[in-house]
């Protein structure tokens, strides 16, 4: 009896953990392999198998709605775009084709920066601790978008507006 | 025969014995549930799709024939019905083959990645009550993002092909499958506002009293227009149009690798239907106001042939449209219409 419980407990403590190491090393590996790879078209493969293992770090901490919007938005529609891009693009999946640029050293520099600056904020910030029980409750998160946080909400939209016009713009240039 | 009635019950009976089992044996409960439905759920969705597949293949080339007034199959066997068998067989024991300029990883991963989100929608298919796999809050959200990544394998089969006809398909995949899954998110809003659920199975219970294909009519039209572009079929299958593109995207594909595609297209077109039946004509419901009383499964399994049939017929009915004219009509037609029935929907709402 006690030895079934103990498997119970391993089983539930092991299980979430696991997910969340194999995720993660499949999420890093991926990352690096983006900004690697030769072939543009590998690199968004890459993107893709990296964005689907952060909706599993989502699903893992309960989110599934954010998983689910994380999938629905960047793996199905933002990586076909940028699929349907590359194909329409001249010779970009040929190998003559240079990859990168010669910005190696500023590169280096800004992403360390970028790094060591997230890295003390997060270390720095004194986190609150939420009580409030876990659901999968998406009125709740709909509540709180068009109640407390309607401002940054509406502004959120408003520059994807702002995107959309100058995308516009933009096209229509040449005519 | 009363169990079929009753699922929910059947389902909890089958846990309490297995969980008595398991303390009679000193075994880990939690741990042996959840291996016996998993291990269960999978055999019986994959035994489901491909047999589902044989049979809808075999139904839509005898009601092609019926539409063009011939037999359709007819040699093997009686009346022609072990002919997708065969065709299976066939299929599953052709010569691998690969072509000398595709990208390798590319074109050996395509079909896998075509077929597993195929698969895994139908873990949020209700077909019965407490015959769920997984009963998930965001269900209907669920089947909507998992079905989008199928198009990711069909880009990579029409990319890594090193063939300039796949490559159009693949593209072509991709501007259709982005413009209509808009539409069809559009769509389903109206039902979700009445329900007040992303769940498919509240969805259902809502349904009791009024099928949503009365209360959103315009919703169920745009539905399944974006569905039969979802699933590639006539008229919307210019990823793969045979007389333009030499069947597009798996040109280069053949024996099991283009028999997975193959079973990923009419898995799809279940779950599209399916999908339907449960959102628009009550799922495992009754028709309100008439009193037949069959088992929750044959309810939602004759909604989705049903479903499926209508998407059988359009694609012998229809020619296929035009590239500029698909763009069109997703983008200036479906698109309006969808926004049109969340505003009205909203109104009537609020008025009521």
């Amino acid at each position: 009896m006690k030895m079934m419980m103990n498997i119970d407990a391993i089983c539930s403590w092991l299980l979430p953990n696991m997910a969340f190491f194999i995720l993660a090393v499949i999420g890093i590996v991926c990352g690096v392999l983006v900004v690697t790879v030769r072939n543009l078209v590998h690199a968004v493969l890459f993107l893709a198998v990296f964005l689907l293992s952060v909706a599993g770090l989502f699903i893992t901490l309960n989110a599934e709605f954010l998983a689910i919007i994380q999938v629905f938005i960047f793996v199905g529609a933002i990586v076909v775009l940028f699929m349907f891009l590359i194909m329409l693009t001249y010779r970009v999946s040929d190998m003559a084709v240079p990859q990168g640029n010669k910005l190696k050293g500023v590169a280096i520099v800004t992403s360390s920066v970028l790094f060591c600056l997230i890295f003390y904020i997060l270390k720095a910030m004194k986190w609150n601790e939420v009580s409030v029980p876990i659901t999968g409750d998406i009125s709740q998160i709909g509540k709180l978008l068009l109640g407390q946080f309607v401002l940054p909400f509406e502004l959120v939209s408003f520059v994807l507006l702002v995107a959309l016009i100058g995308a516009i713009v933009i096209g229509r240039k040449g005519e | 025969m009363q169990f079929l009635y009753d699922t929910q019950q059947l389902v909890d009976t089958i846990q309490h014995l297995l969980v008595s089992m398991c303390e009679a044996y000193h075994l880990p409960p939690v741990f042996v549930v959840s291996v016996v439905a998993m291990v269960v759920a999978l055999s019986v969705i994959g035994g489901f799709i491909s047999v589902n597949a044989m049979m809808v293949v075999l139904a839509e080339r005898k009601i092609a024939g019926y539409i063009q007034d011939r037999l359709g199959p007819m040699r093997v066997g009686p009346f022609g019905i072990l002919q997708t068998a065969a065709d299976a067989v066939k299929l599953l024991l052709k010569e691998n083959i690969m072509p000398a300029v595709a990208d390798k990883w590319t074109f050996f991963l395509a079909p896998v990645v075509v077929m597993a989100p195929a698969a895994m929608a139908y873990v949020v298919l209700p077909w019965s009550p407490g015959l769920i796999v997984s009963d998930l809050n965001i269900g209907l959200l669920y089947v909507m993002a998992v079905g989008s990544i199928g198009v990711i394998g069909i880009i990579m089969a029409g990319w890594s092909s090193g063939n300039k006809y796949s490559l159009l398909g693949g593209i072509r995949s991709s501007a259709q499958i982005v413009s209509y899954e808009l539409a069809m998110s559009l769509s389903v809003i109206g039902i979700v506002m009445l329900a007040g659920s992303l769940k498919l199975s509240d969805i259902i219970v809502s349904q009791q009293d009024c099928w949503y294909i009365i209360k959103q009519p315009l919703a169920f039209i745009l539905f399944i227009i974006a569905a039969v572009a979802e699933c590639n079929r006539a008229p919307f299958d210019l990823p793969e149009a045979e007389s333009e593109l030499i069947s597009g995207f798996h040109t280069e594909y053949g024996g099991i690798k283009f028999a997975m595609f193959f079973l990923a297209e009419y898995a799809n077109m279940f779950v599209a239907s399916a999908v339907c039946a449960t959102l628009f004509l009550g799922g495992w419901n009754g028709i309100p106001g008439i009193p037949l009383s069959l088992p929750p499964i044959v309810w939602f399994l004759a909604k989705t042939y049903a479903i499926m049939f209508l998407f059988i017929w359009f694609r012998w009915t229809y020619p296929r449209i035009r590239v500029d004219q698909l763009m069109g009509f997703g983008w200036k037609v479906l698109l309006p219409l969808g926004f049109l029935n969340i505003g009205l929907t909203g109104l009537v709402m609020v008025l009521i």
